[in-house]
């Protein structure tokens, strides 16, 4: 299949400061992939280059096979809604019917559903609205859009945790119903790490992980028990870190175990803890940069 | 919902879940087992992930498609996965039995006469 998405190389510097370096990568066509990483680690950049916001200093970018940059063919397939977008002074009811205008799949019954569901005012101005309740305009237009390339960047400033969870929740019903490429930018990565088919992580404008979601639990794991016995048991494996208090340690090393090691970890009497994807990104995010996670 | 674990893939961890309700009895053979995006609804995970999940007990012949009407539990299903558990079950439940009895000092004997003396041998369903 052809990639929706395909970077090759792609590069992107602001005066001495590179905020994308050496990044390629591919997103596949009805997945939904998880773009991660801290703040400041290149991710709205590479969406914006992405959306044709912004251009490459070096290296290619193809959306749908071509240049998204100026390509009406190519935007028109495609929704972005960003972290405090800006919206032109209009209502609310009237920020959404210029959306719907712009995209062919729009759905006007999906948009007056969430427009409900997130209790939108329809005749206020959006400058008058709350920070959260912009977001959720964002939310409205980018699900009810039903573009085939779907770029959600922190799109929930301001919600809080329950508003959060019906982004989601509505996010996974209308992908079901209507699959399309989604592509979520996020640092709040353990609330949708289940969502996620594909990872891709970056740290300081590199790519440090890319991997199916399925692949990644299990990639490191916190090994804990009596020092000795830790200690026997990760000889041979590659440590990203180490703990000890006293007789106790607790040291993470690289994964998967087999079932081999599964055994023996437990007739050594060591508890074994898989690193959950946001331990993950604080890992990759802290080691030198020329090592890279591989899973 | 019941809580999807870390580290095992979530695929496994679905089929599981289906495979104990199987087990269980509580999907009885030839009922229909959720589809695909309801299992994603109620779990909240993607949507590829469960089918994954169920394509696993497909493979199994513990799941069977009808053709336009969804995804139903095979006849001998519930048989098949007890036989599979059983050949599995000293790996998983007797040897970290016998290593933590043994890390506490209890013998063969004493170990026997707990299992004995437990209320599930004696036919009550509290432990």
């Amino acid at each position: 299949m052809t990639p929706v998405i395909s970077a090759t190389a792609l590069g992107r510097r602001y005066r001495d400061q590179a905020a994308l370096e050496d990044v390629s990568l591919a997103v596949e066509p009805g997945t939904v992939t998880g773009l991660l990483g801290r703040n400041g680690a290149g991710k709205t950049t590479l969406m914006r280059i992405v959306a044709g916001q912004e251009f490459p200093t070096s290296g290619t970018i193809a959306v749908f096979g071509e240049a998204p940059a100026e390509n009406e063919a190519v935007l028109r397939r495609m929704v972005f809604v960003r972290e405090e977008q800006a919206y032109p002074d209009l209502r609310v009811r009237h920020a959404i019917r210029v959306a719907s205008w712009f995209y062919p799949n729009w759905s006007e019954e999906l948009a007056q559903q969430l427009l409900a569901d997130f209790d939108l005012p329809l005749q206020r101005r959006i400058r008058k609205l709350s920070r959260g309740m912009r977001s959720a305009v964002g939310i409205v237009i980018g699900l009810a859009a039903r573009a085939e390339l779907t770029v959600f960047d922190e799109p929930y400033a301001g919600l809080d945790a329950v508003a959060r969870q019906l982004f989601y929740d509505r996010l996974l019903a209308d992908f079901a119903e209507h699959p399309r490429t989604v592509v979520l930018s996020t640092h709040l990565i353990d609330e949708v790490a289940d969502l996620l088919e594909h990872v891709v992580m970056l740290d300081r404008g590199r790519v440090v992980l890319d991997a199916p979601a399925d692949d990644v639990r299990g990639t490191a794991m916190t090994v804990s028990g009596a020092a000795t016995a830790v200690e026997e048991f990760v000889a041979d494996r590659p440590v990203w870190h180490r703990q000890r208090l006293g007789a106790r340690a607790s040291v993470t090393v690289a994964g998967p175990l087999e079932a081999a090691a599964q055994a023996r970890a437990r007739a050594l009497h060591l508890s074994l803890e898989p690193l959950s994807l946001q331990q993950l990104l604080f890992h990759a995010a802290s080691s030198p940069a020329d090592e890279k996670v591989s899973a | 919902m019941p809580p999807l674990d870390e580290g095992t893939p979530l695929f496994v961890q679905i089929a599981e879940q289906l495979a104990d309700d199987i087990v269980d009895g509580v999907l009885a053979e030839g009922a229909r087992v959720p589809s695909t995006n309801e299992l994603a609804a109620f779990y909240r995970i993607n949507p590829a992930t469960a089918a994954k999940g169920i394509n696993v007990l497909v493979d199994e012949a513990v799941l069977e498609k009808r053709r336009g009407i969804g995804m139903f539990v095979a006849s001998g299903a519930r048989e098949r996965l007890r036989a599979g558990r059983r050949r599995r079950f000293a790996e998983q439940y007797l040897d970290p039995m016998l290593a933590e009895a043994k890390r506490l000092g209890i013998d063969t004997d004493t170990l026997v006469s707990l299992i004995q003396g437990s209320s599930w041998h004696n036919g009550g369903d509290t432990p």
